[in-house]
């Protein structure tokens, strides 16, 4: 069983495709809909949690590519800049999936990658703007 | 017990015992007041976070021919500056915005660049954009001025802030039934969260909350480098409620900041910008607290535990100027991440950098036992509690 948060750009001939629907049908899937866009450029971007067979996974990550969609874990897109972090904890009540949270002895803020479903809300509630995502 | 005159020779022959605000409370827990006051010299305190009453001041010299810049206009990277001084003599504050910010216009603003983020820049080495124009005289006749400019340029660069290290914050709550967007952060409707803004037992005018050693004329750790309490700061309050021990439990003494820009480095010193609210200037600063009497070691020696700040409700009672009582909180339970407010279990967040807070305390902790940083006798004194000197409310009357 894995379980992973992964973007997904769409050229733009794919954006009107149910390519959701068939990770679910042919590869049996479990598919959570973090968030979807399609920019004024038409490129389609997909924030998705998949959980599944490991083979299963590992097929409909080639499906995708093979589509010609590119496919990023959610993890390297979402990062704290550590020089404009001042661990002041503004974020933490914010972060709706507690990936940001605060030491109660130490006060030091960790930032858990793995939790992060690239909501976007620390990025306007941190006042050093050290959260950056980058679809 | 000891005089700052001999903590200083302490310090020169690199004898002085130099505990920080973290490290007292666990001698004085082990070893009791009277061991604990025998055995520290000094003790260093620190805190760090926003702090939205400060700026600087500049004077950029004279290019040719002359201009003055008094009476006239004149940007930083597009942030407006206050020019109302001599001719080459500018004023900016960290809330300043550029002319064409949208500010709430599209709510809630991103307030992305002002006056702290170009103080940070300026701190960082980065040549900056200078526009100026002016009305010309005989003297100074140039009208228009336009050039790259750098702090090491400069023939002053002054960290100049009239409002920091407050003694003690509301614990900021949101009672509406809608986001609010404010100065303590984003604030959860229905007491969705609980923001607060203060280093606690690390805070420096926590540490000597009756200014029996604090002064005008105190030297300090600020923004990197050596500054000194200029004044009391703006808002300074002393007709609050104290509890049993002497300390404020509502905000209460401010104190006025001064100090060289250039020692200064952007570690310590970063533009915040607040969703809703503005842009601002986050300040690291430390304050070291001479050890002179077992009183002044006792009440460095309060913990968390011992020090509570009153809850607010920032939807309707803080920006209506409103009073009511929603109780309080210990900065043990704060620090916890919930508190309890009106029955409901609330989480908790800060403003206030606990670890950048005390690393300054650690740092000054270091000039000290290097012999890099003397302790300053103050030259005059804060007004004291219950003195009579407090803060009020506008007077408003018709013209």
């Amino acid at each position: 069983m894995i379980s992973r948060r992964i973007v997904l750009h769409f050229p733009i001939d794919l954006v009107s495709d149910p390519i959701i629907s068939r990770l679910v049908k042919k590869y049996d899937l479990e598919c959570n809909i973090l968030k979807a866009d399609i920019t004024p450029r038409q490129i389609g971007i997909l924030v998705l949690g998949l959980k599944g067979e490991n083979s299963n996974y590992k097929d409909a990550i080639e499906y995708l590519k093979s589509l010609n969609i590119s496919v990023q874990l959610l993890s390297q897109d979402v990062t704290r800049d550590d020089d404009r972090c001042i661990e002041c904890g503004a974020c933490v009540t914010i972060c709706p999936t507690d990936a940001l949270t605060r030491d109660p002895l130490t006060g030091a803020v960790s930032f858990d990658k793995e939790s992060c479903i690239g909501c976007e809300l620390c990025i306007v509630a941190c006042p050093m703007r050290a959260m950056k995502v980058c679809f | 017990m000891r005089t700052i005159a001999e903590i200083n020779d302490k310090i020169k022959k690199g004898k002085a015992v130099v505990f920080t605000a973290e490290e007292l409370i666990e001698l004085v827990e082990e070893e009791g007041v009277s061991k604990s006051a025998e055995k520290v010299d000094v003790v260093t305190t620190g805190t760090m976070g926003p702090m939205c009453s400060s700026g600087a001041y500049f004077n950029i010299g004279q290019g040719k021919p002359k201009m003055k810049l008094g009476g006239g206009k004149a940007t930083l990277n597009d942030v407006p500056v206050y020019t109302a001084f001599a001719a080459a003599d500018f004023f900016l504050g960290s809330n300043a915005l550029p002319d064409n910010d949208p500010r709430n216009k599209i709510y809630p603003g991103r307030f992305a660049y002002g006056g702290g983020h170009v103080i940070e820049d300026l701190v960082a080495g980065k040549d900056l954009k200078f526009i100026a124009s002016a009305y010309g005289t005989d003297c100074y006749p140039r009208r228009e001025l336009s050039t790259l400019i750098n702090i090491r340029d400069m023939n002053q660069a002054i960290l100049f802030n009239p409002r920091n290290l407050y003694q003690n914050y509301n614990v900021a709550v949101n009672r509406t039934d809608r986001v609010i967007y404010t100065y303590m952060g984003i604030l959860k409707p229905n007491l969705g969260n609980a923001s607060y803004s203060s280093a606690g037992q690390l805070s420096p005018l926590l540490k000597d909350p009756s200014y029996r050693t604090i002064g005008i004329g105190t030297r300090v750790f600020l923004g990197g480098g050596v500054g000194y309490i200029a004044w009391w700061g703006t808002q300074h309050n002393t007709m609050v409620e104290f509890d049993q021990n002497g300390i404020p439990t509502e905000p209460a003494g401010t104190a006025a900041l001064i100090g060289d820009l250039k020692q200064m480095s952007p570690e310590w010193l970063k533009g915040a910008s607040f969703t809703g609210y503005g842009a601002s200037l986050a300040v690291g600063v430390g304050v070291p607290i001479p050890i002179l009497n077992e009183e002044i070691c006792f009440n460095a020696s309060l913990s968390n535990e011992d020090i509570s700040a009153p809850i607010v409700d920032y939807g309707s009672d803080y920006p209506q100027a409103w009073s009511r009582d929603l109780g309080s909180a210990t900065y043990a339970e704060l620090m916890s991440g919930t508190i309890r407010v009106r029955d409901k279990e609330v989480p908790t967040s800060s403003l206030s950098s606990y670890p950048r807070a005390r690393r300054i305390a650690g740092i000054l902790k270091e000039w000290i036992e290097e012999g890099k940083f003397y302790l300053t006798e103050r030259v005059a004194e804060f007004p004291g509690p219950g003195s009579g000197y407090d803060c009020r409310p506008l007077k408003e009357r018709p013209i």
